[in-house]
């Protein structure tokens, strides 16, 4: 066991899909130094857990499950010869791009990378975060730990479900609960609208009968040891709720679903900046972080919909890793990106244009802050509105897009750049 | 025949069980949870007080100062975190001037060394995050923090090592003497003592009252908390009191000995001591009440609520000693709500003597002082920690990501002499699944190591015993266990 510091042109921390894909991007563009850190003994990320289909339709054309879609960049990172080193857990990472870690093969080491991508992901809100009233028994478990222990572990978590929140894993684990037997009561939301994709919605809920019921939550836990029921009650407009509602449902188990938090406290310690809106680090379109040479992708950036954006938006992060660590510095135009009326998070929060001739696109990516029928999605700058696209349906549960082409990023040195969503096609 | 048995798994009792092992002879434990610490021990607001409220010449005042005083070098011994930054009792009406001057003034008659009186500029240079309509303050240098569980555990490490049994799961349904021994019923079965002492926290009433006609009365007095994230810098460096009320020291605003802030507690009077249950009144109460000493608090940085229940004894004052009105050799500790943590070094102290004086018992000539335990794997810097790995390789592996807790710390305390049975039980020794995702990510490796050392299934694993059931049943083959 050495103290020595061990040198790395390219440390990825996360071997999740944003990790992996970012490993494989970089490789690919000439990164012939690098190394992924998983803290868990397999690669692959939460996807293990995702039996279920419907991923890579964008990606691969096809339906994979969780585990497949995985394997491929698995494969692939394995074929390109990347290391990948499970069992290792990264416990800080310094401004200097110093990364501690512990694994139990070698105990702890310290890595000086030149390059950084954090690709952590994201974790799961739980119940006590939001103080739903009550005792607290067992039984009460987020949908992703419900998963595991399903789809990893081999066991129930109970009988009979009651499901706060309509995130996709929540929807998810509906249908998966169901087919193993138990019966789902309800999927309590707290807005007027689902937070996970209407896909699922109907799915993993209608296709079983399972009610979604809108604008209601949990106001009361029953139950000293094991859970024995919830009441739920319907909320207001401003999701207060209306006394008189409450209604008690007898029931052994309550998954929540109630959001994702990009888990950023690594990027805390490297003093990268996150933003409040996001709860991710701020980039540019690099995906390179407010502390030069760390990156971020995936759903420690921002959360995702669907692993194919992760993919995505994780390999544009590896090259760029790449192009730093082989290119060096290039000099840019910046564009900063703000949220304007309807928008939130929109990532990167700022637009590097290179000097020279834009050969190449790029994405912008943000949520509406709530459901908009027939609006239009509006870029503007001081000069004018650049771009108007009306969209049939907008909702907070599925992450909308804007493709810049380099014309359109052309036209924004100098400027700044304002995403909207407007009633109407502004001119 | 035992020469005394505790009622009660709590600071107290495991204070006194600890101090008695010192003396030879049989003693036990009867503790009704499946663990010791599960009533108020893990759920208040672990803050030792420097003794400048309670009345002076009360036995509150008595035992605070004396259990303060002690408490250092008692967490020093046992390696429990322990730290002293202070307090401010925050006052933000010129009316509250006479209520801190009049607490300045017991503080001084209780002995209390460093108070004084400060005003809004010296309050905000110390805390800038106070509510800047701030008047005045009481600055309490002494006030300490302590983990409160983590101190009962390893009081019962300690006492369990020198001898004394613990009987968990073990209800005390009734005492009796016959013929001057101590007879005791529990739900388990029947054996005799020549002493019992109650200690038995919200419950101690209803023993009491069996056994003598002085009556007593415990009124339980709950109390619900906020718990945030820790952050770096803290956001307060003190513990942050307002003004007291006819119910107790008000809400506080504290960080925790793991640098969380705790918001709380209410103090409301309920029937049922067992009702550990939050209401949306309450955490709304405290929430505005926090306000007024931090008006930036951020409900967003919560990451678990939580009430404990003070074992409030309508007389206002601790009852500690021989049992009034019964036969000899029956001892108590009642009434023990705040500063009962601060106190408890001393309870412990003079009770367990008072009992082996009692009992005319020798020295245990086997006794042996705690061994601290480890400091935790978060707390260790680069050099301690390569010292741990190489010591166990089990600390190269990290199975609580949010408070860096590693397997090797897991299964010791699974191992330790009152050792973790539960996922609360490991969660209160370790701190894995205390952190920001609540065991989300954790909880499933946790109860895999929990069923390896205990030698059953995963689904025998229980979140805090009794009927605490985590998983029903097994949908797939033994393959994957």
């Amino acid at each position: 066991m050495s103290e020595k510091r061990i040198p790395v042109d390219l440390l990825i921390i996360g071997a999740g899909p944003a990790g992996l894909a970012a490993a494989i991007a970089a490789k690919r563009a000439g990164v012939m130094d690098l190394v992924v850190l998983e803290r868990e003994d397999v690669p692959g990320g939460i996807l293990n857990q995702c039996i279920h289909n419907g991923f890579g339709l964008h990606r691969f054309k096809e339906e994979l499950t969780g585990p497949e879609y995985a394997q491929r960049d698995i494969r692939e990172a394995r074929d390109l010869n990347i290391p990948v080193r499970c069992g290792t857990a990264v416990l800080s990472v310094s401004r200097g791009k110093q990364v501690t870690a512990v694994s139990r093969d070698r105990g702890i080491e310290v890595f000086q990378a030149r390059a950084i991508i954090l690709a952590m992901g994201c974790r799961e809100r739980p119940r006590g975060a939001l103080a739903i009233p009550g005792t607290r028994p067992s039984g009460i478990f987020s949908a992703g730990t419900a998963q595991k222990l399903v789809n990893m572990a081999g066991f129930m978590p109970g009988r009979r479900v009651v499901i706060l929140g309509s995130g996709d894993i929540g929807l998810i684990m509906a249908r998966r609960m169901t087919l193993q037997g138990a019966r789902v009561l309800c999927c309590a939301e707290l807005m007027p609208y689902s937070s996970g994709l209407n896909r699922n919605i109907v799915q993993c809920l209608q296709d079983y009968d399972i009610p979604l019921l809108l604008s209601h939550t949990v106001v009361d836990i029953r139950g000293r040891k094991r859970l024995e029921g919830v009441a739920i009650a319907r909320v207001d407009e401003s999701r207060q709720v209306i006394p008189g509602t409450e209604k008690q449902i007898s029931c052994d188990t309550l998954l929540l679903s109630v959001g994702l938090i990009p888990e950023n406290e690594l990027s805390l310690t490297a003093g990268v900046k996150l933003s409040p809106v996001t709860s991710g680090p701020v980039v540019n379109s690099r995906f390179e972080t407010s502390v030069p040479g760390i990156f971020s992708c995936g759903n420690v950036l921002h959360v995702h919909d669907l692993v194919d954006y992760v993919s995505r938006e994780s390999m544009q992060a590896g090259r760029a890793a790449a192009a730093l660590l082989t290119e060096g510095r290039q000099a840019a135009d910046r564009v900063a990106v703000r949220d304007g009326q309807g928008v939130r998070g929109t990532v990167p929060q700022r637009l590097e244009l290179p000097r020279g001739e834009i050969t190449e696109g790029m994405e912008l990516m943000f949520r509406p802050d709530r459901v908009y029928q027939n609006h239009f999605v509006t870029l503007r700058t001081g000069k004018g509105v650049l771009f108007s696209q009306r969209c049939l349906i907008l909702t907070p549960g599925e992450m909308a897009e804007v493709k810049l082409s380099p014309k359109m990023l052309e036209q924004m040195r100098g400027q700044e750049l304002t995403v909207e969503i407007r009633p109407d096609k502004q001119a | 025949m035992y020469d005394a048995v505790i009622i009660g798994g709590g600071v107290i009792g495991c204070a006194v069980a600890q101090r008695l092992s010192e003396y030879a002879g049989r003693f036990a434990v009867m503790e009704r949870a499946s663990d010791v610490s599960e009533g108020a021990s893990k759920a208040n607001s672990g803050i030792v007080h420097a003794g400048y409220d309670a009345k002076a010449g009360s036995e509150k005042a008595r035992l605070n100062v004396k259990g303060a005083g002690m408490m250092r070098k008692l967490c020093d011994r046992l390696g429990v975190p322990f730290g002293m930054p202070g307090a401010m009792v925050l006052g933000f009406l010129e009316n509250d001037r006479n209520a801190l001057e009049a607490l300045l003034e017991n503080g001084i008659r209780n002995g209390i060394e460093g108070l004084r009186l400060i005003g809004r500029e010296e309050i905000l240079r110390m805390e800038p995050h106070v509510n800047p309509d701030v008047f005045m303050a009481l600055l309490v240098p002494s006030s300490g923090l302590v983990s409160p569980y983590e101190l009962t555990h390893a009081l019962a490490d300690s006492a369990c090592e020198n001898g004394v049994e613990f009987l968990l799961d073990t209800q005390v349904l009734c005492l009796s003497n016959e013929e001057g021994t101590w007879r005791i019923t529990t739900d388990r079965g029947v054996c005799i003592s020549r002493c019992v002492i109650n200690c038995a926290g919200v419950g101690a009433d209803t023993l009491h009252n069996q056994i003598s006609d002085r009556k007593v009365e415990i009124v339980p007095r709950r109390g619900q908390y906020y718990l945030t994230d820790h952050t770096l810098p803290l956001t307060f460096k003190r513990t942050m009191f307002q003004v007291p009320t006819r119910m107790g020291k008000g809400v506080l605003v504290s960080p925790t000995t793991h640098g969380n802030l705790l918001f709380g507690p209410t103090a409301e009077d309920i029937t049922d001591g067992d009702d550990t249950a939050t209401t949306r009144e309450g955490l709304k109460d405290v929430m505005d009440k926090v306000r007024l000493t931090y008006p930036e608090a951020d409900l967003r940085s919560v990451i678990t609520t939580f009430s404990g229940i003070r074992a409030h004894e309508q007389g206002g004052d601790f009852i500690i000693g021989e049992v009034q009105g019964a036969m000899p050799g029956a001892f108590e500790a009642i009434g023990i709500e705040s500063p009962g943590l601060s106190a408890a070094p001393a309870i412990g102290q003079e009770l367990g003597d008072w009992v082996a004086w009692h009992l005319r018992l020798g020295r245990n000539l086997s006794y042996t002082e705690p061994v601290p335990l480890d400091r935790p794997f978060a707390g260790m810097n680069e050099q301690e920690r390569r010292r741990a790995y190489e010591r166990d390789p089990d600390y190269g592996r990290i199975v609580c990501r949010c408070e860096q807790v590693t397997e090797a710390e897991v299964r010791r305390a699974i191992r330790r002499p009152v050792g973790a049975r539960s996922l609360d039980g490991v969660k209160r020794r370790t701190r894995a699944g205390m952190g920001r995702c609540q065991g989300g990510f954790c909880s499933t490796r946790v109860m895999q190591i929990l069923a390896e050392e205990l030698g059953c299934d995963l689904n025998e694993v229980t979140k805090s015993g009794g009927g605490s059931w985590i998983l029903s049943d097994r949908i797939r083959g033994d393959e994957r266990r």
